[in-house]
């Protein structure tokens, strides 16, 4: 007796809690796998997945087992010229005999190779942002815009004509003549029915007083019916519309940076991390994200992404080009009622020193009232300069949409752009 | 009953390759009608199709429908679906599942003539072998293992959901280490049934805890007390470890208790698969060839479904010499293939030779003898009985001595007249489980004193431990809360080596100290 059935459109990932946990498990493996893959990766190819490798000891599950070594027999197959008694040299690198039958042989077998699998793009972000505050920052920055949108919610008792919901409407009505007639329509009902066998009585039995009372009663109780309105003013609904804002779509980045010739492409790869990060950031939020790159010196230029990072330049630095750059672009490119605007310095923290304060000056009239955030970075292990101070006066006026941090390593990014970010959720919380 | 006509001229059930769940069904019918002819006593069989991802999901779970969660599943899965993709590795054809009713895998890419070969090897090959080799009948009760799984399931979600993953995750981790070790060799388990586990497991906790709190009683009884440092605790060395852990393990919680009978039972369930490899693998072989065979002998099939089966069958029995780059141990397919064939041959054209090594056998009822084989013996035994001269010489099997202390490996023995019996003794020791795997048994608990626990390790022809042995270690502290010395004895009663695992006392910390030496 056999059954057949088809499983195929059962579910397929059944494996996928399994999965889970084996992520979980080697969560710090993958977390620096992820955090090199950033490293290695240009700036806005970070919508892929990623090959994750792991140690082979590291995910082995250890058994006991006999080692290598000792007395032992083995039978094999495919003798081809020994004959009993024979001896053999030992072969070299396989070490003496490998196991005793199949028993021994486990996933151990190639002792350096890595365990290698796959993650998702998904997978790859999520631990790229893991633990990073950045909902709230959403939430915050979603409620500021001026774009609103019409949408349906409900219905309601008031309105205009033309949005009179008409079916929703003689729904209400007739439901409401149901309820209301529900108790006059069981007594007509059974006063029709006395009545009928009244009058299908033999003649002589007929009474008439009866038989008039009962038509009394189903005249009245008809036309009590008959009162109740087909349609009653709250019947009528209306379609409810509200106006609520939308968040615009569009981002734009500006990514400054001094490229004068203190800036070392190691402090430029800490950059290069920073920008990826807030890219990212943007990218998950909003439809459509642009970069702008503004490299500066003692003069400002609009570059590729490429120049961006890796031209070589040399020279002074004035930072103020590069703010007066981006504001004459903002003002000629991205109208700020259409377009998230973020900005994101990274300098070494040089500059010329009377310029600093018009920097500041720049940034707090013509720049912040246009964007959103702006985020400074300066990657330097040494004291702070003009700019910093100047900055730092700004940081108290505009508060959490300006935001500045200093980077001394690698392994700082992180923290700090998370600390960037969940500045603002505690405020919020407050 | 249908008649098995003889056609004789080919009306072949199917033409070509594609197939359909008709088909299957028409497949199976015949398939099951020559079975029971050759008194092939299976379970109802289930026979599923399902697809590739599908059928890496079986394979992560090993093989079974349903299991509880834990991170080595997923490690397996990644591991299958990686080489999968990359097209290092083809998925089995099939997988079949001891269980009431016999639940058998078929993958839907495959045509119709492997359809057919892998009905023919697990929903009748198998099957059958499940229902009547003695292992299976005494230590698996196929009836009740689905709803085991059902109900572990179940309490170890429960248990992660009170107790979170990462505790729950610790006690498995720890328990599946020590899984070879969580059988009953000799005694037969209780059947399991998850209606009557449920209701158990409750008194059980209870019952539990109360004797191991008896034995560990820490109100000194005056009288007793120099009478109970004579006694020994196990009075009996215990080799398994698992059992030995949730009876008497101190500190346990009832539920991590539960968590290592859940892998016990499993390790149980598995124990008779693990013994009859080459039978149960040369027994689903013979059967898929003779039944197929016999579907041609009728003119069901074509010759072109014929070429195709033999091909695959080929490959499946394809044992590569010793020397080849793609040898991997004896292949249990081509040696349970060829004893299964070799008796059948010695009971329908014995030679001489054959009725000087096996006087009942030949001339025998091949049928009957076959099934008796079947039914009564695992690898250790079955090798040691009939492995014949013939299968010998043609698998050219020869047998060597491998010895540490000397120079050069030692030729014992070939297939030839001298050799016989020493090969056939040698193949036979390689597939008995006691010499496969470490002989390590619980020796003693200090009770009264600081609780450590002492196992010892006897070794076989001074064969060592490998180097899992001192993580393995620490697993079984987890679980049994106390430090841990494990004494590697040769056969001369001396301790070569010494492992232990250790709670560093003098600090307080939690680090574990991990000792291994040499003596």
């Amino acid at each position: 007796m056999s059954y057949i059935i088809d499983r195929r459109l059962n579910g397929k990932n059944k494996s996928m809690v399994n999965r889970q946990r084996f992520l979980r498990r080697y969560k710090s493996h993958i977390k620096k796998a992820v955090t090199e893959a950033v490293n290695k990766r240009s700036i806005t190819d970070m919508e892929r997945g990623e090959k994750i490798s792991i140690p082979t000891r590291d995910t082995n599950e250890p058994v006991f087992g006999h080692g290598q070594g000792g007395a032992r027999h083995r039978v094999l197959p495919g003798n081809k010229e020994f004959q009993a008694g024979d001896k053999i040299l030992r072969p070299k690198g396989q070490g003496s005999g490998g196991g005793a039958g199949e028993g021994n042989a486990s996933n151990q077998g190639m002792g350096e190779d890595d365990f290698s699998f796959y993650i998702s793009k998904e997978e790859f972000l999520d631990y790229v942002f893991e633990d990073l505050a950045l909902p709230n920052l959403v939430k915050k920055t979603l409620n500021e815009h001026d774009a609103m949108e019409y949408r349906r919610a409900g219905f309601t008792a008031t309105g205009t004509p033309n949005n009179l919901a008409v079916v929703k409407s003689m729904r209400s009505a007739q439901a409401r003549r149901i309820a209301l007639t529900a108790t006059s329509r069981r007594k007509l009902k059974e006063l029709t029915a006395q009545l009928q066998e009244e009058e299908s009585k033999d003649k002589d039995l007929i009474n008439p007083t009866k038989l008039a009372e009962l038509r009394d009663k189903i005249a009245k109780l008809e036309e009590k019916i008959k009162r109740v309105p087909f349609i009653d003013t709250f019947d009528i609904k209306y379609r409810n519309i509200i106006k609520e804002p939308v968040p615009s779509t569009k981002a734009v980045m500006f990514c400054v940076m001094d490229v004068s010739g203190s800036m070392t492409q190691q402090i430029k790869d800490m950059a290069k991390r920073f920008y990826i990060l807030l890219y990212l950031f943007l990218q998950r939020n909003y439809e459509k994200t642009e970069v702008v790159f503004i490299r500066h010196h003692t003069s400002a230029k609009e570059v590729t992404e490429e120049e961006f990072f890796y031209s070589r330049e040399t020279g002074g630095t004035i930072v103020s080009s590069a703010l007066e750059l981006m504001a004459d672009i903002i003002e000629a490119r991205y109208n700020p009622a259409e377009w998230n605007i973020y900005g994101a310095q990274a300098s070494d923290g040089d500059n010329w020193d009377d310029d600093s304060p018009q920097c500041a000056q720049l940034l707090r009239d013509r720049i912040m009232p246009l964007l959103q955030y702006f985020a400074y970075i300066e990657i330097t292990p040494n004291a702070h300069q003009a700019l910093w101070r100047a900055y730092e006066d700004l940081q108290g006026e505009l508060g959490d949409r300006f935001a500045m941090e200093q980077i001394t390593g690698a392994d700082e990014i992180f923290p700090v752009f998370r600390d960037l970010f969940s500045r603002k959720s505690l405020k919020e919380a407050v | 009953m249908t008649q098995a006509k003889r056609a004789p001229k080919r009306q072949p059930i199917s033409e070509n390759s594609e197939w359909t769940f008709e088909l299957l069904e028409t497949y199976d019918k015949e398939i099951a009608r020559i079975a029971k002819e050759y008194r092939l006593d299976t379970y109802p069989n289930q026979i599923e199709v399902i697809t590739a991802e599908q059928m890496m999901d079986a394979y992560a779970s090993v093989g079974m429908p349903i299991s509880y969660h834990h991170w080595s599943y997923g490690k397996h899965f990644l591991q299958t679906q990686t080489h999968y993709q990359r097209g290092q590795m083809g998925l089995a054809y099939e997988i079949v599942i001891n269980s009431d009713p016999c639940i058998a895998y078929l993958m839907e890419e495959n045509t119709m003539c492997m359809q057919a070969l892998v009905i023919a090897h697990a929903c009748y090959g198998h099957n059958s072998f499940f229902k009547g080799n003695y292992l299976f009948r005494t230590w698996t009760d196929a009836s009740a293992i689905i709803d085991y799984l059902v109900f572990a399931r179940k309490y170890i979600k429960d248990c992660e959901e009170r107790h979170g993953v990462d505790a729950v995750e610790s006690i498995l981790d720890a328990a599946h280490a020590l899984m070879n070790y969580g059988v009953d060799r000799y005694k037969r388990p209780r059947p399991i049934s998850a209606e009557e586990e449920k209701q158990r497991q409750k008194n059980r906790e209870e019952i539990l805890q109360q004797q191991v709190n008896d034995l560990w009683r820490t109100i000194p009884t005056a009288e007793k007390s120099q009478e109970a440092k004579e006694k020994r605790f196990p009075a009996e060395p215990q080799e398994n470890l698992l059992y030995f852990l949730e009876k008497n393990a101190p500190l346990l919680k009832p539920w991590q208790r539960e968590l290592i009978r859940i892998v016990r039972k499993l390790a149980q369930y598995f124990y008779p698969q693990r013994q009859t490899q080459v039978m149960n693998e040369g027994w689903a072989t013979f059967w898929h060839y003779t039944l197929i065979n016999t579907l041609y002998d009728e003119g069901l099939v074509t010759d072109g479904f014929m070429m195709e089966f033999l091909n695959s069958h080929t490959n499946v029995v394809y044992q590569p010499s010793f020397d080849s780059p793609y040898f991997s141990g004896i292949n249990p397919y081509t040696l349970g293939f060829s004893m299964m064939s070799d008796i059948r041959r010695i009971c329908e054209h014995p030679t001489d030779e054959d009725r000087y090594w096996f006087p009942e056998l030949a001339g025998s009822d091949w049928l009957e003898s076959i099934h008796f084989a079947m039914q009564n013996f695992k690898d250790e035994s079955f090798v040691l009985q009939y492995l014949s001269p013939k299968v010998m010489r043609d698998m050219k099997l020869f047998s060597i001595m491998d010895d540490e202390r000397k120079m050069h490996i030692h030729i014992d023995a070939i297939h030839d007249e001298m050799g016989y019996r020493t090969v056939r003794e040698n193949l036979a020791r390689q597939y008995d489980l006691s010499y496969r795997e470490p002989n390590i048994q619980v020796y003693s608990v200090d009770v009264t004193g600081d609780r450590s626990m002492t196992l010892h390790h006897y070794r076989q022809s001074n064969v060592p431990l490998n180097d899992d042995t001192t993580e393995v270690i620490k697993h079984l502290r987890t679980l049994w809360g106390f430090d841990i010395y494990l004494h590697s004895i040769n056969e001369q009663g001396k301790t070569i080596k010494s492992y232990s695992c250790t709670r560093n006392s003098v600090d307080q910390s939690e680090q574990l100290e991990l000792n291994e030496h040499q003596i």
